[in-house]
């Protein structure tokens, strides 16, 4: 097995019929990087809400903008970087879903499902081009991805509506 | 697979049958339109099987919980049958598995609404 990562990366239109997209193609990797099921949906999860982050609150919705998503197998790690062309948010003032005060509204759940189901979650503001954000699941040893070698894909997606 | 559902009267109780995916736009959208017009009714007593859902996302949690809580406002009781797996662990991870008063049983679902 080489040590080499895998890479891919895919820009797409900012229409919410892309988040589909986006699983579609996180569903592949995270398959190929080796992991369960249960984890894979947890990894499909992450980035589907982070799609709709990207896409609804960074990009306003606006189909002339664009997310630009990267994923990275490694051989301990899957790292998933999402950016879209937003202002961004702070994620210190993201709210516990949880607490008592917050467990009937209605949204604000999102950023905490990334958390709960990745091993780490980092946002970074990029001067006056957007915001990434870095999603990172731990390889588990006993489980060794199914690593393709230097092969680095890059898939262009226009409209797909 | 967009989302779908269905409506049936079980004695006085709403059965709202969904499948496929409630998540943020076309699925949410339609089960708040339908929640909202059953209460347009008179339809307080509303049980949502989640059976066949295929995807539920943060929004489609979030409408849930504006369901439940749309239909408490106006005095009647709103319940989820049969979670799938994935639906269960997601309503503990987000500490809403208590709210909700949950069954896997259609019949004894029906039977522990309040009767009118």
């Amino acid at each position: 097995m080489t040590s080499e990562p895998s890479v891919v990366e895919v820009t797409l239109e900012s229409d919410l019929k892309n988040v589909e997209v986006a699983e579609e193609i996180v569903r592949r990797v995270a398959a190929r990087a080796g992991f369960g099921e249960k984890t894979q949906h947890q990894i499909e999860m992450a980035v589907h809400e982070s799609m709709i982050n990207a896409i609804w609150h960074g990009n306003k919705n606006d189909a002339s903008k664009s997310v630009w998503l990267r994923f990275e197998i490694s051989k301990d790690r899957l790292e998933i970087r999402i950016r879209d062309q937003g202002n961004g948010f702070n994620i210190d003032e993201v709210p516990d879903p949880r607490s008592s005060e917050n467990l009937l509204k209605v949204s604000g759940r999102g950023i905490f499902l990334i958390r709960t189901f990745m091993d780490e979650f980092h946002v970074e503001h990029l001067a006056g081009s957007g915001t990434e954000v870095t999603l990172i699941k731990r390889i588990d040893p006993a489980h060794q991805p199914k690593q393709g070698g230097t092969d680095r894909e890059h898939e262009g997606h226009n409209s797909t509506s | 697979m967009s989302m779908k559902a269905t409506i049936r009267q079980v004695d006085s109780v709403m059965v709202v049958d969904v499948s496929g995916r409630i998540t943020l736009g076309e699925g949410c959208t339609q089960l708040r339109e339908l929640i909202r017009d059953q209460l347009a009714k008179g339809n307080k007593r509303v049980l949502i099987n989640l059976g066949d859902v295929t995807y539920i996302d943060s929004s489609g949690i979030g409408e849930l919980v504006s369901a439940y809580t749309a239909v408490s406002n106006q005095g009647g009781q709103l319940k989820l049958l049969n979670l799938t797996k994935k639906v269960h662990d997601l309503l503990q991870i987000t500490k809403l598995y208590t709210v909700f008063d949950i069954h896997d049983d259609e019949a004894k679902g029906i039977s522990s609404f309040d009767k009118p």
